[in-house]
């Protein structure tokens, strides 16, 4: 049960002040403050790393795995990020940044780029088969993917159903290795590069319980400053230690560069959680029928936006749009292929997971209502969130489930105690 | 007996409130546990009716009971009113202003995809005085 919920989104209880700033932004309401500090529901989270961004104490973080993992393995393979490539100023090219991944310890480097140029090439192939429900919607953000699980369990059926760049790449950089150096399965360590919560996540708790080729997530921020001190002490980059991607697998990093790889029909790219709510409302309702093909990114501007990436993404996209450019003119760089697509297609079912039902019983589901719809009415309706929950309706859904009270609302709490104090003064 | 009873107002010409409703009722049968497939079908037949009011017929309001068996939806409007209902009940048959139009909206599928979705669908109309579309869905058929 605990493995389940394994989540990568954390509190730190002594930075915890119990503010208002994460209850209020959480897009599946799922953070209480409780006793003066905030609490995950952990059913309810998706690692979309919302509340790391907004906290103003940093007491919400991403928990990755040591750098010093890498150790436990002889070969090491690093598969970094795309966004990893705008994180660092003009000068550091992408052929820098592998380089001084090899140079940090890494055996072997397979860009998430090259799997990226795989799983859009394999959307296409699949889009044009008409087998999948449209508009299709891209399953590459894990949180994205558990945002649909819980609240949009019409869409399940649209998610395009491919591995994730990151599951391709560790699959294929096992399999190269191993077909060029005859190194045995176990031997090898997997390591993704990442700017993303949700990716540790869904490496720990896989959807539908298959295994993640991945051995360790590590965060951009552990390895930048490494990456940047190896990369100042580097010469001239004259030769490219592996072979890279092409400017459509770099793109991926930022908004827009999945949809514009797929190629087919109309296609939405859409970022920010908040933003993905209002596309994925108006696919339910069926106002989207005449798009074929949705871009959702849980975070700002995409993965360059991810919680642990270290460079302000506006810059980072500049930094990538440079990069992207150059990479372009020098078309010393094929997009990556493969003949077995289907090898890629999920072999596991994505469930609906109804974490907002009231209850089991529709009846007393209805009687909990009412009274939800009771509470809510004897509320103020201000949403302060100052009892701890975001709204005044959550707020009264707690009531009813059992996890609050009444009184936790200042206002009501007035309204009790200068009716105890009315009372005390009759008995004189 | 447990109902759960709602009332909205529709604006006339608001697109950007536009579906309002139909994404608080289809929040509301998620949170008592209707199936996604029910949920679905209410929501698409509630939307297209929503999406009426606010076109055609100056906006108007919904109603929405719920009980353990059904969902009922009255959304009714002041508006010109339907002069040939059965006409307009058929599939690619309307009568929105092409400005409308290129908004993505009156493709003339409102009133088919409604009865598509619903179980029981009765609409009264009259002319210069408005529209009442009454949609009933179940959620376990029999």
């Amino acid at each position: 049960m605990e493995q389940e919920y394994f989540h990568s989104v954390t509190l730190d209880k002594g930075r915890c002040k119990g503010c208002t700033n994460c209850i209020k932004h959480c897009p599946t309401e799922a953070i209480r403050v409780r006793s003066g500090k905030a609490v995950i529901i952990k059913e309810r989270c998706i690692d979309c790393g919302v509340c790391i961004r907004v906290c103003p104490y940093h007491a919400k973080q991403a928990v990755t795995d040591p750098v010093d993992m890498i150790k436990n393995y002889s070969y090491r393979i690093a598969l970094p990020a795309p966004s990893l490539y705008g994180q660092f100023g003009p000068g550091y090219s992408r052929e820098r940044i592998v380089l001084a991944l090899k140079h940090y310890g890494f055996d072997y480097v397979f860009e998430v780029a090259r799997a990226a140029e795989i799983v859009s090439n394999a959307s296409e192939k699949y889009m044009k088969n008409g087998v999948v429900k449209k508009p299709v919607i891209s399953s590459a953000c894990p949180a994205v993917v558990r945002f649909i699980q819980i609240r949009f369990p019409n869409l399940i059926d649209n998610l395009l159903k491919i591995e994730a760049p990151m599951e391709v790449a560790a699959a294929i950089a096992r399999k190269e290795v191993h077909e060029k150096y005859g190194i045995p399965d176990d031997k090898m360590g997997v390591f993704f590069i990442s700017p993303c919560a949700a990716k540790v996540t869904s490496v720990k708790v896989p959807l539908g319980n298959q295994k993640s080729k991945v051995d360790g997530v590590l965060s951009m921020k552990d390895i930048f400053l490494p990456l940047l001190d190896i990369m100042k002490k580097q010469g001239e980059v004259t030769k490219e230690p592996f072979s890279l991607s092409s400017a459509i697998g770099v793109a991926w990093a930022a908004s827009g560069g999945e949809s514009d790889a797929v190629r087919e029909g109309r296609r939405i790219a859409v970022h920010g959680i908040h933003n993905v709510n209002d596309i994925l409302e108006q696919a339910v309702q069926g106002g989207l029928d005449n798009i074929d093909f949705i871009e959702a990114l849980a975070c700002p501007e995409g993965c360059l936006g991810g919680p642990l990436a270290v460079e302000n993404p506006f810059i980072a996209k500049v930094n990538l749009k440079y990069e992207i450019e150059k990479i372009r003119q020098n078309q010393a760089h094929r997009v990556t292929r493969t003949e077995n697509a289907d090898e890629f297609v999920w072999k596991s079912k994505v469930e609906y997971k109804p974490i907002m039902k009231l209850d089991d019983d529709m009846m007393k589901a209805l009687e909990k209502m009412q009274k939800i719809d009771e509470i809510t009415e004897g509320l103020y309706g201000l949403d302060c969130g100052a009892c701890g929950a975001p709204s005044c309706r959550a707020l009264a859904e707690d009531i009813v489930m059992g996890s609050a009270k009444e009184t936790d609302c200042i206002f009501k709490l007035r309204e009790k105690v200068s009716s105890i104090a009315t009372q005390l003064q009759q008995i004189e | 007996m447990g109902t759960v009873v709602r009332d909205y107002v529709i604006p006339a010409n608001d697109f950007t409130v536009a579906g309002e409703a139909s994404s608080r009722v289809r929040k509301i049968l998620t949170q008592l546990g209707v199936s996604p497939d029910i949920v679905k079908r209410t929501s698409i037949a509630m939307y297209e009716a929503e999406i009426n009011a606010v076109i055609h017929g100056n906006g108007g309001n919904a109603h929405v009971e719920i009980d353990e068996n059904k969902i009922y939806i009255r959304i009714s409007d002041e508006g010109p009113g339907i002069p040939d209902l059965e006409l307009a009940m058929q599939e690619g048959y309307s009568t929105a202003p092409d400005s409308i139009r290129e908004m993505g909206f009156g493709a003339g599928m409102g009133l088919s995809n409604i009865k598509k979705n619903a179980d029981i669908l009765d609409i009264q109309t009259e002319v210069n005085k408005g529209t009442t579309v009454n949609i009933t869905v179940f959620f376990n058929r029999p």
